[in-house]
């Protein structure tokens, strides 16, 4: 079994807030699943669009979260969007990335911006760690609560 | 036309604009709260956003977070439906700064309309007749004491910003006015941010009748006759019908007409509803303009058959009221039954909760406007109105008795609710003879 594998597929179940992936190839077939067990599986993975270009949204709203208030999950710990807006991952076009994965994060570490309403926000750890994986795409629109970062606790 | 409407509310009056939006072919894009994330009717629109958690202050009163989602999800415009920020002047420009149309009124004429001592001033200067009261609001005491005496006790003080029944007390003579009057500052300061106050004096045994009028961005207006809303409790309308059974054709006329003059006064567009008291003599008092759609517009919309949501969309798309006055008719009653989470027999407590077994009525002229259903789960944040159970019938006497057989088929389990209530309502004969005012549930029930 791939770790790497098991692992982007996790991430896949919080960004998205799914509560069960299945994966078939060929022989090799994962199954994760959070939280506790649910009633029927919904259709595929909900994906957000990179960018809005104002064409046809097909996206429907993802599933109820496991746990909505809390940023603990089955894997680690998430940074999640305190607003709505437009995500980038560094201050400036061009600039280099606030955080990266393996980036040591404190509460006070700015790790992306969040465009509101053309102010930009800055937007800060709030906990200690180390960050596993970025769950959104620069550009990408994000909402209330919004997985942004997996952080592994120190 | 708008390509795209945000829906900045939740619950029925969501469902109710992005029904219009759906049957008018504009894209939708809705916003909830943590709380309200399961939510069947978030389904309907193309799009839902979450924009904070349950608290309305952290989420559907964020005006800068729905401004995000309206740019995010690239919108034309933003229906704000009733309650939250419909009738905030300041979010209509952030929304019209952002070039987004808010679809409601001018940032100006909310402020003129929605002021009551302004709105009042405006009444007073198109001869659309006031309750005698102060001119403006109530500096100091001894001017307070000197307006009373002049109107005559009881009077009744008034927050200047409030609305929805609240910021009001009742004084008997000098020596209560003088008592009351801090207190009622500071409960105005406290609600509404704004301590001012003014006077008017109590009409007693008044019935609650309003006119629903709409205007265009070209100056055209027009009414869409009224709606006696007497029966309350602590201000909260609890059912609502038109015709008004308490007023004969000549000041029904007179009436709307007065209404479209306050409003043709202030340069509004869009919605509007202008409130009134009905003495028993069939003199009226205007009391306050409501800058929004209302709660019971279904009850004007099944008697003249006009949609008011679309004409809002219309109107605020810079669209021409192809409607003539002569045109709009005043078919049949009816009569509108608020369904609440409330114990009425545990001083209408409201009763959050999951409900179970969800059975509503139907038949000819039954309309039911809810976005609850067997297995939603009422949230504890925010206004307790489950649905809205409109009854259209040829006669005021066969509207009664479909809603007593409407209300003897609706069943709603476990949760507590208005519905009983509502049985000993329409079998009462004060209301059935058409015998009733505001304080007819509080004595009553």
């Amino acid at each position: 079994m791939d770790l790497d594998e098991i692992r982007q597929l996790a991430d896949l179940l919080a960004a998205h807030d799914l509560s069960e992936i299945f994966v078939r190839d060929g022989e090799r077939r994962i199954l994760i699943r959070r939280g506790p067990p649910a009633g029927p599986v919904r259709a595929g993975p909900t994906i957000a669009p990179a960018t809005h270009a104002g064409h046809a949204e097909t996206a429907k709203r993802p599933e109820p979260a496991a746990a909505p208030e809390a940023t603990g999950g089955p894997n680690g710990t998430y940074i999640r969007s305190p607003m709505v807006g437009t995500f980038y991952a560094a201050k400036e076009p061009g600039k280099p990335e606030l955080v990266t994965v393996g980036s040591r994060v404190e509460p006070d570490t700015v790790v992306c911006v969040i465009d509101a309403m053309k102010v930009f926000n800055d937007i800060k750890a709030d906990l200690s760690g180390t960050i596993e994986a970025v769950l959104v795409a620069n550009a990408q629109p994000v909402e209330f609560g919004q997985p942004l970062f997996r952080v592994s606790p120190r | 036309m708008f390509a795209r409407i945000l829906i900045a509310n939740r619950g029925e009056i969501a469902l109710r604009v992005l029904r219009a939006c759906i049957e008018m072919g504009i894209e939708t894009v809705a916003v909830y709260s943590e709380a309200d994330r399961d939510a069947a009717y978030l389904k309907l629109a193309h799009r839902a956003i979450c924009i904070g958690p349950p608290p309305p202050r952290e989420s559907y009163l964020l005006a800068d977070r729905i401004i995000a989602a309206a740019e995010v999800a690239n919108v034309s415009a933003i229906h704000p439906g009733y309650g939250f920020l419909s009738e905030s002047a300041t979010f209509a420009e952030q929304c019209r700064a952002s070039k987004i149309e808010f679809i409601g009124p001018s940032a100006e004429s909310i402020r003129l309309l929605g002021d009551k001592a302004n709105a009042k001033k405006l009444a007073r200067k198109c001869r659309v007749p006031c309750v005698p009261g102060s001119v403006d609001v109530i500096e100091e005491d001894d001017e307070a004491a000197r307006v009373a005496a002049e109107i005559g006790y009881p009077v009744i003080i008034k927050a200047a910003a409030g609305g929805g029944g609240r910021g009001m007390r009742i004084a008997e003579n000098e020596a209560n006015l003088r008592t009351q009057l801090p207190a009622a500052r500071a409960e105005a300061q406290g609600a509404f941010k704004d301590g001012r106050v003014y006077l008017e004096k109590l009409i007693e045994m008044p019935r609650h009748v309003e006119v629903q009028v709409l205007g265009d961005k070209y100056d055209n207006y027009l009414h869409l006759w009224e709606r006696d809303c007497t029966l309350q409790r602590r201000h909260q309308k609890l059912v609502e019908e038109s015709p008004s059974p308490a007023i004969t054709g000549r000041t029904r006329e007179e009436l709307c007409k007065a209404a479209v003059r306050l409003a043709k006064a202030a340069g509004y567009y869009n919605a509007v509803t202008i409130e009134f008291l009905v003495d028993r003599h069939e003199q009226f008092y205007f009391i306050e303009a409501n800058t929004r759609i209302q709660v019971e517009h279904p009850v004007t919309e099944m008697i003249t058959g006009v949609d008011l949501v679309k004409w809002q969309i219309r109107v605020a798309a810079s669209e021409r009221l192809t409607l003539r006055q002569k045109d709009i008719p005043q078919y049949g009653c009816a009569i509108e039954a608020r369904i609440n989470a409330e114990d009425p027999d545990a001083g209408f407590r409201p009763c959050p909760g999951r409900i179970e077994v969800f059975r509503p009525p139907g038949g000819p002229g039954v309309r039911f406007d809810s976005h609850a259903y067997a297995g939603y789960a009422i949230p504890p944040y925010y206004d307790s109105l489950i649905g809205k159970l409109i009854v259209h019938r040829p006669t005021r006497a066969e509207a009664i008795a479909s809603m007593r057989r409407c209300l003897e088929e609706f069943e709603i389990e476990p949760i507590r609710t208005t519905i009983p209530l509502h049985r000993r309502i329409f079998r009462a004969e004060s209301f059935v003879t058409a015998e009733i005012d505001t304080s007819f549930i509080e004595r009553n029930f």
